[in-house]
């Protein structure tokens, strides 16, 4: 007779995706690998990053015309710290997740920081982005943000 | 100056440690001994395979285990000609819903050693096992047509 025991496996779901970014979050894309970062004017005159493709507030379309690059420092607005990260984490030690508001920017671009200690985060603190050393034009180009010195 | 980014690469990966619960675990090392067990529900009468321990209906347990043969009805089916990530299969094949001799709702499983264009409603099939069973319904390789007779609709038209 089976034994009448309770099975367990592992099951894991995978999926690969591709995606088209089109020719807004693409020009943010190619602006990451060549170590910029583009965000796009809307209709009020705040400036996006990661740039939209259409206007918050009136739905217009935001064309090309509309791009401006911002700066590679800014101030968080608001984190939570990640004491055990995870397998796909951008960082294999304690982090913060943080939007920051990058320095000619309006809204905040979500990313990890690497603070090294909960205590060393803070609203209002300024972070420099961390390039990663081989660009391809995705996300993970900026490798993280850091704490700017002083 | 190098190319426009135009697309991203963004995979999806969910990790789970999957248990099927006491009733279909039971289902499972049946299957290892190349057996369908299947649970009846006290209420309705109706044989649930692969069991869950419960019949969904009633609300109640569904206590009485049931042999369900390894052959049955097709009910529907569907022929996959896209190919995949991941897919282990020659397209195109059969992917069908079986209800087995015995049971009360369908399995799903692969219909083989037939062209695909032959399967249909209502074909008899049936199971053809590995020699090499685990406990899962993988130890079924795939159904093979048996070459009797269609089942008449009226004997799967509420299964469908
Ligand atoms: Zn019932």
């Amino acid at each position: 007779m089976p034994a009448d025991d309770v099975l367990v496996a592992p099951n894991i779901l995978e999926y690969p995706y591709a995606r088209s970014v089109g020719p807004v979050i693409g020009r943010f894309m190619t602006g990451l690998r060549d170590g910029r970062i583009f965000g796009i004017r809307a209709s009020d005159g705040r400036v996006i990053v990661p740039p939209t493709e259409y206007d918050p507030v009136t739905s217009e379309t935001l064309g090309e015309d509309r791009f401006v690059e911002v700066g590679q420092a800014g101030v968080v607005t608001t984190w939570a710290w990640v004491h055990q990260p995870r397998e796909r984490h951008p960082l294999q030690r304690p982090f913060g997740w943080a939007l920051v508001r990058l320095d000619g920017a309006d809204t905040g671009l979500l990313h990890a920081v690497d603070a090294g200690d909960e205590s060393r985060m803070a609203t209002g603190m300024r972070v420099r982005v961390r390039w990663r050393d081989e660009r391809v034009g995705e996300i993970q180009d900026i490798a993280c943000f850091a704490p700017e010195a002083g | 100056m190098a190319e426009p980014v135009t697309r991203i690469s963004t995979p999806m990966r969910l990790e789970y440690r999957f248990t099927p619960g006491r009733a279909a675990s039971r289902f499972l090392r049946h299957v290892e001994q190349g057996e369908l067990l299947g649970q009846r529900c006290p209420n309705c009468r109706k044989v649930y395979i692969p069991p869950r321990g419960a019949c969904a209906a009633c609300g109640v347990p569904t206590d009485e285990e049931v042999r369900v043969a390894d052959k049955g009805t097709v009910t529907t089916f569907c022929v996959v000609n896209v190919p995949f990530y991941g897919q282990k299969i020659e397209i195109p094949y059969v992917s069908a819903t079986i209800l087995l001799d015995g049971a009360d709702i369908g399995i799903f499983h692969l219909v083989q050693e037939v062209p695909a264009e032959d399967v249909h409603m209502g074909m008899r099939v049936e199971a053809v096992w590995h020699d090499e069973r685990r406990p899962t319904l993988e130890s079924i390789s795939h159904f093979k047509p048996t070459g009797e007779p269609d089942a008449p609709f009226e004997s799967y038209k509420d299964y469908v």
